[in-house]
C-alpha cells in the first residue's frame, strides 16, 4: 500500500533529531500556553512566526502544529485543576473534569484526558493520511469557480462557530475581505488602500493583525476583569485510571473521536465545537445522566478526546485544498506563503517531506504529550499560578519584539498596537475577529479565482452555478446560512455559546 | 436622550456603514472594468456595497430591536497598551531596545489594577529584559540596537 510507504518517508522526515527536537519544543510550548488562560495558540504561533522564517518549512510548520494540539493537552490542566479553561475548547472539560478534581480525583481526570487525547490522536491520524491523499486528488480537479465557491463555503462556515450574532459575523467576514484588498493590485499594478503610503504596498501583514487582534484585543478585554484564580495545591495523586475506569471512558473516547474528526473536517469546526457536541452526546448516551457536572469521567474522557481529533483533523482542508479552517489553520497557511510554498492540493505532491511529515509527527507529538504532561502537572500547576499581572507584560513584548522582526520595521509596531484596539472593539460588540482575519487571508485568493472564473466565461457570472461541484459548493453554503438562522438551532447555537 | 435599545447592533452598524463607505469611495478611483475583464475596483467595490448594506441593516435593528448594552469599555487598558506599543515602536530606534523594553512594560503593566511597585517584580524586570536582549538580539539575530542613536 503507498499509504505505507508516505508514512514511512514521513516517519523518516520527524524522525530526524532536528524535527524531533523541534517537535518537543512545540508541543512543550503549546501545554505551557495551553495551560495559561489568556494566551491561546493564535497569538502564540503568530508571535513565533518570526522566528520560524529562518527554519526549514518542515521544522517550522511541525512546530507550529505541535503548538496548537499542544494546547488542546494544556487547555484541560487548567480547566481540571482550576476550573478555568485554559482554551475555549475546555471550557466543558471544566465542567466534570473540576468536580473530580475537587473530590480527589485530579490525577484519574488529568490521565483521562491525556489518554482519551492521545488515542484521538493517532486516529485522526491514520484518518488524515488515508483520507488528504484522496482529498487533494479531487482538489485537483478544480477550476477557478470550485475553488472560488469553496472559499465563500469556508467563510460561511467559518461564521457558523463564531459567537455572537449572524450579522456582525458575516459583517466581519466583509471587514477581513476589504482589509485583504490594502496592497499593489497583483494583475493591474495599481495601488490599493495604501494612502499614499509605501510601506502598505505590500498589503497588511497577516501576523501584524492575528497579534494585534488576537494577542493585544485580548490582553486589553481579560484586563477588564481581573479574578482571583485559586488553583488545586493539593498533591496529585493516583495518575493511574482503574480497570472499572477504563470500562467507562473506553466507549466515550471513541465516539469523542469520530465526532472530533468529523467537526474538524468542517470549516469553522474545530475543536471547540467537538467538545461542546461530544458532551452533549455523552450526557444523552449516559446511564446516569445525573452524574453530569458533579465529577462523571465520562465528561472529561469524551470532550477531551473530541478536541483533540478536531484539532488533528482541521489539518486535512489546510493541507490539501490549501483552506483555513480556523484561524490557526490560517496562520499555518500563512507560514506555508512565508516558507515560499504555495497552499493547495499541490503540496502533497511538490512537497511529500513535508505533507507526510507534518502527519507523522503529529502522531510523534502526541505520544510526546503523553509521556510527558503527566510527569509534569508539578511544573503546569506552578504555571497557572503566576498572576496575570506579570504575565500579560511579557506577552506584549513577545507581540511587539515578534512584529518588529517580521519586517524589521516600526510601522508594523503601530498597525499592531490600532489593531489591538480594533480587535477589543470588535469583540465588545459581539463581533468575534476570527472570520476577518481568515477572509483577510482568502480575500486576495477569492479575487483572483473570481476574476479568472469569469474570464474563461466571458463574464457570465453565471458559472459559479453551472459547474456542478461550484453549485454543489454554494449550495452547501446557502444550507448552512439557512440553518443558522432557523431558529431551533439558532437556539441552541446561542446556548453553546452561553456556556463559555 | 432616548436610550438606545441595541447599542451593540447599532454600533456595530455604524463601523460597518463608515468602513464601507470609506472602501467605496476609495474604490472610485480604481478601474471597476466589466465582468469579464474585472479591474482593480471591481472586488472591492462589491465588498463595499455589501458591507454599506449590512451596516445599514444593523443599525436599523439596533434602533428597532431589543439588544444588549455595550457596557463600560476598558479605557485604561486600551489607552496604556496602545501607549506602551507605540512607544516601543519610537523608542526602539532612537533609544535603544533596553530604553524601549522598559517602556513597554513599564506602561503596559499599569494598565493593570494591581500594578505597583514590589522589589522583587523590578528584579525580575531588568532580568526579563536582559534575557529578551541575548535571545533576541543574539541568539535569533533581529536588528534591534541595543543603544539608539541617543545615547551616542
Amino acid at each position: 500500500m503507498d499509504i505505507f510507504a508516505n508514512l514511512w518517508l514521513g516517519f523518516t522526515v520527524a524522525g530526524t533529531f532536528y524535527n524531533l527536537f523541534y517537535c518537543l519544543v512545540g508541543v512543550f510550548l503549546g501545554t505551557a500556553i495551553g495551560v495559561l488562560p489568556g494566551l491561546g495558540p493564535v497569538a502564540t504561533i503568530a508571535m513565533l512566526l518570526p522566528i520560524t522564517f529562518g527554519l526549514p518549512p518542515e521544522s517550522a510548520l511541525i512546530m507550529l502544529a505541535g503548538i496548537y494540539y499542544g494546547a488542546q493537552y494544556g487547555g484541560s490542566t487548567t480547566a481540571i485543576l482550576v476550573n478555568l479553561p485554559g482554551e475555549p475548547s475546555s471550557v466543558v472539560t471544566a465542567l466534570d473534569g473540576y468536580q473530580m478534581a475537587r473530590q480527589g480525583h485530579a490525577g484519574r481526570a488529568l490521565s483521562t484526558a491525556a489518554i482519551g487525547s492521545f488515542i484521538a490522536g493517532t486516529i485522526s491520524t491514520i484518518l488524515i493520511a488515508v483520507f488528504a491523499p484522496a482529498l487533494a486528488a479531487v482538489a485537483l480537479q478544480f477550476g477557478p469557480a470550485e475553488y472560488f465557491s469553496l472559499m465563500a463555503l469556508g467563510l460561511i462556515a467559518s461564521i457558523v462557530m463564531a459567537s455572537g450574532p449572524l450579522l456582525h459575523a458575516l459583517g466581519m467576514i466583509l471587514v477581513g475581505l476589504l482589509l485583504g484588498m490594502a496592497g499593489t493590485d497583483v494583475n493591474s499594478a495599481v495601488p490599493r488602500y495604501t494612502f499614499g503610503m509605501p510601506l502598505l504596498s505590500d498589503g497588511l501583514d497577516f501576523v501584524v493583525i492575528a497579534m494585534g487582534v488576537f494577542g493585544l484585543g485580548e490582553i486589553i478585554a481579560n484586563l477588564e476583569d481581573e479574578a482571583d484564580r485559586s488553583v488545586m495545591t493539593k498533591r496529585v495523586t493516583g495518575l493511574m485510571p482503574s480497570k472499572e475506569d477504563w470500562k467507562r471512558i473506553i466507549a466515550p473516547i471513541l465516539r469523542g473521536t469520530a465526532l472530533g474528526s468529523l467537526l474538524g473536517i468542517l470549516p469553522g469546526g474545530g475543536a471547540a465545537l467537538a467538545s461542546f457536541g461530544s458532551y452533549s452526546l455523552e450526557k444523552k448516551l449516559a446511564k446516569h445522566p445525573e452524574e453530569f457536572g458533579k465529577g462523571a469521567i465520562e465528561g472529561v474522557a469524551g470532550p477531551e478526546s473530541a478536541n483533540n481529533a478536531g484539532a488533528q483533523t482541521s489539518f486535512i482542508p489546510m493541507l490539501t485544498l490549501g483552506l483555513p479552517s480556523n484561524s490557526v489553520m490560517a496562520l499555518m497557511i500563512g507560514a506555508m506563503i512565508i516558507q515560499g510554498i504555495q497552499p493547495g492540493p499541490s503540496v502533497m505532491t511538490e512537497q511529500p517531506t513535508l505533507f507526510w511529515g507534518l502527519i507523522a509527527s503529529m502522531w510523534i507529538g502526541n505520544a510526546m504529550l503523553l509521556v510527558l504532561n503527566l510527569p509534569l502537572i508539578g511544573l503546569w500547576v506552578r504555571m497557572i499560578a503566576i498572576p496575570y499581572n506579570f504575565l500579560f507584560p511579557i506577552i506584549i513584548v513577545f507581540c511587539a519584539i515578534g512584529v518588529f522582526s517580521v519586517n524589521n520595521n516600526a510601522f508594523d509596531v503601530y498597525m499592531m498596537a490600532i489593531f489591538g484596539v480594533v480587535g477589543y472593539v470588535f469583540r465588545k460588540l459581539d463581533a468575534e475577529p476570527a472570520p476577518m482575519l481568515l477572509a483577510f487571508i482568502l480575500g486576495p485568493m477569492m479575487e483572483e479565482f473570481l476574476r479568472r472564473a469569469l474570464l474563461f466565461s466571458k463574464g457570465d457570472p453565471s458559472v459559479l452555478v453551472t459547474r456542478p461541484v461550484s453549485a454543489g459548493l454554494l449550495i452547501v453554503a446557502a444550507v448552512l446560512l439557512v440553518a443558522v438562522l432557523l431558529p431551533s438551532v439558532r437556539k441552541g447555537r446561542e446556548k453553546a455559546f452561553q456556556e463559555e | 436622550m432616548t436610550q438606545i435599545r441595541g447599542q451593540k447592533d447599532l454600533g456595530i452598524g455604524v463601523i460597518y456603514l463608515a468602513l464601507g463607505l470609506a472602501g467605496f469611495i476609495i474604490a472610485r478611483d480604481y478601474s471597476f472594468g466589466t465582468s469579464g475583464r474585472m479591474g482593480p475596483g471591481y472586488f472591492p467595490t462589491i465588498i463595499s456595497g455589501l458591507l454599506i448594506l449590512f451596516g445599514i441593516i444593523a443599525m436599523l435593528r439596533g434602533l428597532m430591536r431589543e439588544g444588549q448594552p455595550i457596557g463600560s469599555l476598558n479605557w485604561k487598558g486600551m489607552a496604556l497598551i496602545t501607549l506602551s506599543v507605540c512607544a516601543f515602536g519610537y523608542l526602539l530606534e532612537t533609544a535603544g531596545v533596553i530604553v524601549a523594553l522598559l517602556a513597554l512594560i513599564l506602561i503596559s503593566a499599569a494598565a493593570s489594577e494591581r500594578f505597583r511597585f514590589e522589589l522583587r517584580a523590578a528584579l525580575g524586570l531588568v532580568a526579563f529584559i536582559i534575557v529578551c536582549a541575548v535571545v533576541f538580539i543574539k541568539g535569533l539575530g533581529v536588528p534591534m540596537p541595543l543603544i539608539g542613536e541617543w545615547f551616542k
